[in-house]
């Protein structure tokens, strides 16, 4: 019998007793990461790194967490789980479960490049592999991040010479920081929305260093001229808007990389920035896994398994919860259903 | 081209009005005072108005070059494409990364590189294309291949181009559009003496221009949708207005110049040799004329000959006529046109656009009896004039349109000037109304949908709709697909019908899903036929989504009988 397989609750260890970022409650929940898509309330207890421990007691409220560090060996009924750095977001993890020398590893979300909050990932070898797939197609192919960002610093500096206000969307949690940490902030004051804010303390907290930012709450009106602001992506088109005065706006995330769904949203900027691996990334992931057999979830995963099976692998689509709807990181601007 | 590509990427971020205006005016100021940039500068006015050089380079072998060049499968590159939505920039994310070349012009692309191609065969051209995309940037790269596919798009209007172009050139915009006409008529070669002729001193170019046969901006007509009680309010008394049917044709200008005479599409494409029987048409009117009008196609049979408005077939028939590439005596004989004439614009050869409509009308009535005087036989038909005491006779004798196989009616005030382009605003008195029929409607079920392009790339948003084969209650009735549509939802409506598509798919035949019925529209046309081709025997005319029934279950959609219903009684396909 395999060592993990779905079940209606989520991705399932029968052996070891627990599930990986099941979507319905259960007994033992092993968290990968913070994300709503992955991180649910109501189970019993929840496994996870130190890091992503104040992010579930933030967003889950008073849960029971066990929380560890990355490499701490947990065993169970003679199953070993380990937690492995998936570069993904703050406190992110790959899980690495092992039984009679039978290794999987279930990566959870992941971006091979060092993006400086997080710790990198790190390549496991493994006989299956358990991959996301959201980026799965061969026109998603990141440029460097210094680019990006290079180009969001000039970006910003130009509207602010034309005293605009500049609003980001993005996730609130791990591309808000992201591009706090690599914002210049000799160009301007730094706003956050009231999602992200606190957010950012628990980066702090955790010894990651972000430039001041205030929260959008406590400032004048006449302040927003120049500045940069980051908001959740629910923001665009809103209400709240209105107190900016003239603003440009853009969005942070790999769905920039097609121009439909850029101009679809009638922003003014499309930063291609995303935490999930490029299509590029993935394959050198799966290849650095030594893995005969690959499981892939979420976005594109019958492209990826079919190429792979192309070349030799046993590779097939699992269906999983996780990265479905509004919940998802980047999902909050794809096209898929709201 | 880089210049060109850096325009086309600010044009394309750009989201508003002002903006791309004020891009667009950069641009050409630019190139104005830079006359080594002309040539480069005519060929993005061109490819910006609308303008498609013959393609070079067929879709299989840019299909090729992204499978090969990309180094991907053939079924990853589908894949690819039906995600993106749009085969330049597909191929722009799938070519590998540049490595900087010499920087090339746009006239230059065009005049050194991409024109020559023509003669080249598959492999030679796959070679060079593969070669250039790694010189270039992806912004540089995507306008290559949106130069290749003709399908620049990016939202600009050409009225935008134009009040770009008249404010850089400091002429009145009317001058420019005039300017422009025929500017972007596919298949040109353009040259920086192209665009000196664009922005150059007044005077000069328009004699030139009236010597070449250009045709003028063509007026064009605004939506009256307001009730029949609000008409005297805002039109005033219905005796100032010049009415006439709306007919279903190709609108077109027929110019005749010394020498000769031009056909002029509304997409300023020269369509004289499509039509050959109206050279002798044209030769029966004097020098120095230009009408606007329609091309309809005439019956046959006891219709033959009798050049009237009851003799137009149904605008499939022009269809048929449309789609052929070369006309023979057959197709002559068997879909004959008329050009209906409902405006003259010139009079030896002289700009009459300014004099008011009821002047151009008697004029006109003289110029075509004059001419069907010359040549009885001309397929030549004065739009007739339709009369009714006031608003509500007139809205009496619109009913009458769909029997009579017209749109509606016209409405074109007495007094008012020839306008340029779609003007806005019911206190103007060049605007012409189209007071056409309301649209034809069924509820019918959407059981396709594919992922459409451009802004929707990706999204769901072109759907196939099907009514059932019969009443509710019948053994094994089916649904039978009669059209496809993909306008009249918003945004938010689309994105979620996308969802609901999404969660529903049956099956995929590549970028089609057919999907378990739930979802139930009204759809609007405005027209209808019997059509061999089609599944159902029935043909509508512009379907669009009026309203999503959310409140109507699938099985209280309509039947293919109540859309029946709908065929006028003498259809005859």
């Amino acid at each position: 019998m395999d060592l993990m397989a779905p079940s209606p609750f989520g991705l399932q260890c029968e052996a070891g007793g627990f599930y990986i970022d099941p979507w319905r409650p259960v007994s033992c929940a092993v968290i990968t990461h913070g994300h709503s898509d992955h991180a649910r309330v109501g189970s019993d207890l929840y496994v996870c790194h130190r890091s992503t421990a104040p992010i579930l007691r933030k967003r889950l409220g008073d849960v029971a967490i066990h929380a560890v560090e990355y490499g701490e060996r947990l065993i169970k009924n003679s199953v070993t789980i380990s937690l492995h750095p998936a570069g993904h977001v703050l406190g992110s993890a790959q899980a690495r479960v092992e039984k009679d020398g039978d290794v999987w590893v279930a990566s959870g979300d992941y971006k091979l490049e060092a993006d400086g909050v997080c710790a990198p990932f790190e390549p496991l070898r493994c006989r299956v592999f358990i991959t996301e797939s959201t980026f799965a197609l061969p026109i998603y192919r990141w440029r460097p991040q210094a680019e990006i960002f290079s180009d969001v610093n000039g970006w910003w500096r130009s509207n602010a010479e034309r005293e605009l206000a500049s609003i980001i969307y993005a996730y609130s949690l791990g591309k808000a920081q992201r591009i706090l940490a690599h914002l210049d902030p000799a160009i301007g004051e730094i706003y956050c929305h009231g999602a992200i804010e606190p957010m950012n303390a628990i980066h702090r907290d955790a010894g990651v260093r972000l430039p001041a930012t205030r929260s959008v709450g406590e400032a004048a009106k006449k302040a927003f001229a120049g500045a940069m602001i980051l908001a959740p992506p629910s923001a665009a088109g809103s209400a709240w808007l209105r107190r900016f005065g003239d603003y440009s706006d853009a969005l942070a995330s790999g769905w920039m990389q097609v121009r439909g769904n850029r101009r679809r949203r009638g922003l003014d900027r499309g930063f291609v920035l995303s935490d999930h691996a490029d299509w590029p990334e993935l394959l050198e992931a799966i290849a650095a896994t030594g893995a005969q057999r690959v499981l892939a979830t979420h976005g594109s995963s019958g492209p990826l398994t079919r190429y792979l099976r192309e070349r030799g692998l046993d590779a097939t689509a699992l269906e999983t919860r996780n990265g479905d709807g509004t919940m998802s990181e980047d999902a909050a601007a794809t096209p898929d259903p709201p | 081209m880089k210049a060109f590509a850096d325009l086309y990427r600010k044009l394309d971020a750009a989201t508003s009005t002002r903006s791309k205006q004020a891009a667009l005016v950069d641009y050409f100021s630019q190139a104005c005072v830079e006359p080594a940039s002309w040539a480069s500068a005519a060929w993005a006015a061109y490819f910006l108005a609308g303008g498609k050089p013959r393609q070079v380079v067929s879709t299989r072998l840019l299909r090729r070059l992204a499978i090969e060049g990309g180094e991907v499968p053939e079924w990853l590159f589908d894949e690819c494409y039906q995600n993106v939505g749009d085969l330049a920039e597909t191929l722009t994310l799938l070519l590998p990364d540049y490595h900087p070349g010499e920087p090339l012009s746009l006239a230059d692309w065009m005049r050194s590189r991409l024109l020559p191609m023509r003669s080249l065969g598959d492999d030679e051209k796959f070679a060079r294309l593969r070669s250039w995309s790694r010189e270039i940037g992806s912004d540089e790269c995507f306008v290559l291949f949106k130069l290749i596919t003709g399908g620049l798009r990016v939202g600009v209007s050409r009225l935008q181009i134009v009040k770009a172009l008249a404010y850089v050139a400091q002429v009145d915009e009317a001058q420019m559009a005039q300017r422009m006409m025929g500017y972007a008529a596919t298949g040109r070669i353009l040259e920086a003496k192209d665009f000196a002729a664009l922005i150059g001193e007044v005077g000069g170019i328009e004699a030139q221009a009236l010597e070449q046969g250009r045709p003028y901006p063509f007026c064009l007509a605004q939506s009256w949708q307001r009730p029949l009680d609000e008409m005297p309010a805002v039109l005033g008394e219905s005796r100032h207005w010049q009415v006439e049917w709306k007919f279903d044709g190709i609108r077109a200008q027929l110019i005749r110049r010394a020498p000769g005479w031009r056909l002029w599409s509304r997409g300023e494409d020269l369509i004289s040799e499509s039509y050959p029987e109206f050279g002798a048409l044209a030769e029966a009117l004097p020098v120095g004329v230009a009408l606007d009008g329609e091309i309809v196609v005439t019956r046959t049979g006891d219709h033959a000959g009798i050049m009237d408005i009851a003799g137009i077939a149904p605008f499939a028939s022009l269809q048929q006529r449309l789609g052929r590439k070369t006309i023979s005596e057959k197709t002559r004989q068997d879909l004959p046109v008329a050009f209906i004439a409902y405006d003259a614009l010139e009079w030896e050869g002289i700009d009459i656009r300014a004099r008011p409509q009821r002047d151009r009308r008697a004029l006109l009535e003289t110029i075509v009896a004059a001419a069907l005087d010359h040549a009885p036989a001309a397929p030549l038909i004065l739009s007739p004039l339709v009369t009714g005491a006031d608003w509500s006779a007139l809205a009496a004798e619109r009913e009458r349109a769909r029997s009579l196989g017209f749109e509606g009616l016209m409405l074109k005030a007495r007094e008012g000037v020839y306008g340029v382009g779609r003007r806005k605003g019911s206190d103007r008195t060049d605007v012409w109304w189209k007071w056409k029929l309301d649209p034809m409607s069924i509820d019918a079920v959407l059981i396709y949908a594919q992922r459409g392009h451009g802004r929707r790339s990706g999204l769901y948003s072109d759907y196939t709709f099907a009514v059932w084969s019969d009443q509710e209650g019948a053994p094994q009735r089916t649904l039978v697909p009669f059209a496809k549509a993909y306008s009249g939802l918003t945004d938010a409506e689309m994105r979620a019908v996308d969802a609901i598509v999404r969660r529903t798919t049956l099956e995929t035949f590549g970028p089609v899903s057919s999907v378990t019925p739930t979802l139930v529209f009204e759809l609007g046309f405005e027209g209808i036929g019997a059509s061999r081709r089609h599944k159902s025997g029935i043909a509508v005319r512009f379907p669009r989504m009026l309203r999503w029934r959310r409140d109507k279950p699938v099985a209280e959609a309509d039947t293919l009988g109540q859309l029946r219903a709908l065929l006028p009684v003498h259809a005859d396909g």
